[in-house]
């Protein structure tokens, strides 16, 4: 019998699942802490580091963290890229930057958008992104005590 | 290390998009060609080791399910394994595992990505924590990109020599990759055409950047005992090394990467490798983007940190250099996800076996294999050699 079936025949499905993550309590503190334009980390009293986000023990030692410590909100960009791709469940249309800034009183880098430069260009938009910088927090008028409670940094 | 463990046979998909095969059905091609290759049958063989990026790439919660007829585990021990982009490579050391305890000696490794299915950088993009990282993790380019912003600044070079370098990378793979029979994206280009290309996420343009690619590759790992009985000169594993690193990507150096330089000493160190320059002859480095690979060049001791750049300018690493990397075209040029680590192997092997074909490098005794993945976190080693 000779075959009708097309040789790349394929069927289109799409699923949805609906979540609900469980935090831990130091990252809901330190969620309640944005909601306060207060950005904490904890202290591994092993290796004496400052961890931010705040967490209950430090992934290296392997030891609970003792104590929680405020850090500034400002601090000097590592590293960043600008998103102009997209893809499914995107949080939110390209283009956009991301970056690791260390602030100052941590001692791990935080990750967040970079703003306020136009981006439609990436030549010109890279010119104007500084690594190594000064950048701040600016900080969303209505804060809900998640991690958009900080809108993006910008060069300070 | 001794002759304990050995590659004895390979096999490969023709890599692309493949809508004309289910996906067991492209599983079981590259099984079929391993099988051929060592002139084993199913019955040969003693466990099988699989394994692939989340399911939710393919659309399905536990790949291994479905591909279960692909792969021939029928009445036999499987094992599934993800670590993300160096799944491939776990899922090699995982059978030298089960061949180095002594309790298999022929053991079945299966790679196997099917992307054209559905969004991998949906999927990879909801892998970290969702409350304080998973939105600045926009994919896996995005993420590599700040490695590479990190890694310009952090040596203090200029982006537009680094991107020159990168681009030759590009030109470099995607020309070998024509003489690669299972490579997906062959071309022939120019640093300009790399350089005039669009940005995905800067610096990263489209051709610094890996294909969206179906494929799936096996490979046959065996014991002293049997390994010569299938293979007459067998790819013999000298050394491994794999190496963690933490979920927050700010919490680590990513250029002077941990992770990846522990994975390094210790296959180096097990292998007895001293001088890699020297004392390998080909490599099959995990480069996803072509960024990464200048940064391999330092981490693997090649030359000096901060000096990848002069390393793919002196054309040390093409296929007439002193240590070619890449001679297949690399995943910059095929890149099914949770095959290609193990490919990375698969080409290592064959190149230590005398059955790279059209890529082989010369006389080449000992091949280095690396992949890494997830939110720049794993690194994975394998050397082999005769």
């Amino acid at each position: 019998m000779k075959s009708m079936a097309n040789p790349e025949s394929v069927l289109k499905k799409t699923i949805e699942l609906p979540y609900t993550w469980a935090m831990g309590e130091p990252t809901a503190k330190f969620l309640e802490g944005l909601r306060n334009k207060k950005i904490f980390g904890t202290k591994c009293l092993k290796c004496k580091r400052v961890l931010v986000p705040a967490r209950k023990f430090c992934p290296r030692c392997f030891v609970n963290t003792k104590e929680w410590i405020q850090v500034s909100d400002q601090g000097t960009l590592r590293t960043y890229t600008i998103v102009y791709y997209s893809y499914p469940g995107q949080v939110k249309p390209p283009p956009y930057a991301i970056g690791v800034v260390d602030l100052e009183g941590a001692d791990t880098g935080f990750s967040h958008y970079v703003g306020g430069v136009d981006l439609s260009d990436p030549a010109k938009a890279a010119g104007k992104i500084r690594v190594g910088s000064k950048y701040r927090a600016v900080w969303s008028r209505k804060r809900e005590g998640n991690i958009f409670d900080i809108e993006y940094f910008t060069l300070l | 290390m001794e002759k304990t463990v050995a590659v004895v046979g390979t096999g490969q998909t023709n890599h692309g998009k493949r809508f004309d095969v289910s996906w067991p059905e492209l599983v079981h091609e590259a099984v079929e060609r391993a099988l051929d290759e060592t002139n084993l049958t199913m019955q040969d063989v003693d466990a099988i080791v699989c394994g692939s990026m989340p399911g939710m790439l393919e659309g399905t919660s536990d790949p291994h399910f479905w591909l279960t007829d692909g792969i021939g585990a029928y009445g036999k021990p499987v094992m599934r394994i993800a670590t993300c982009g160096s799944t491939g490579m776990s899922v090699a050391l995982t059978a030298f595992y089960h061949v180095a305890s002594g309790l298999f000696d022929t053991v079945l490794a299966v790679g196997t990505e099917k992307q054209y299915e559905g969004s991998s950088q949906g999927v990879i993009s909801q892998m970290g924590d969702p409350h304080l990282i998973r939105p600045f993790f926009p994919g896996a380019v995005a993420g590599f990109a700040t490695q590479c912003v990190n890694y310009v600044s952090k040596y203090g070079l200029k982006m537009e020599n680094v991107a020159e370098a990168a681009a030759m990378i590009s030109v470099k793979c995607h020309s070998d990759a024509l003489d690669n029979p299972y490579a997906h994206i062959k071309a022939k280009l120019t640093v300009d055409d790399v350089l005039k290309s669009r940005v995905i996420c800067y610096p990263m343009r489209l051709w610094d950047c890996s294909p969206t690619s179906d494929g799936a590759c096996a490979v046959v790992f065996a014991s002293t005992k049997v390994a010569k009985e299938i293979a007459e000169e067998p790819a013999w594993v000298k050394g491994v090394g794999y190496a963690g690193d933490e979920q927050f990507y700010g919490d680590k150096d990513m250029v002077d990467w941990t992770a990846c330089k522990t994975a390094v000493k210790r296959a180096y160190d097990m292998a007895g490798v001293m001088n890699p320059l020297k004392d390998l002859d080909v490599a099959e480095l995990y480069n996803p983007f072509t960024y990464q690979e200048l940064l391999w060049y330092e981490l693997f001791g090649f030359c000096e940190k901060g000096r990848g750049i002069d390393v793919a300018r002196n054309g040390v690493t093409t296929r007439r250099g002193d240590l070619p990397c890449d001679p297949s075209g690399g995943n910059l040029c095929t890149h099914p996800i949770g095959a290609t680590g193990l490919i990375r192997v698969a080409e290592a092997a064959n190149q230590v076996m005398g059955r790279a074909g059209n890529h082989q490098i010369p006389d080449a005794e000992t091949a280095l294999a690396h992949a890494m993945g997830g939110l720049m976190q794993f690194n994975g080693v394998m050397i082999l050699g005769r």
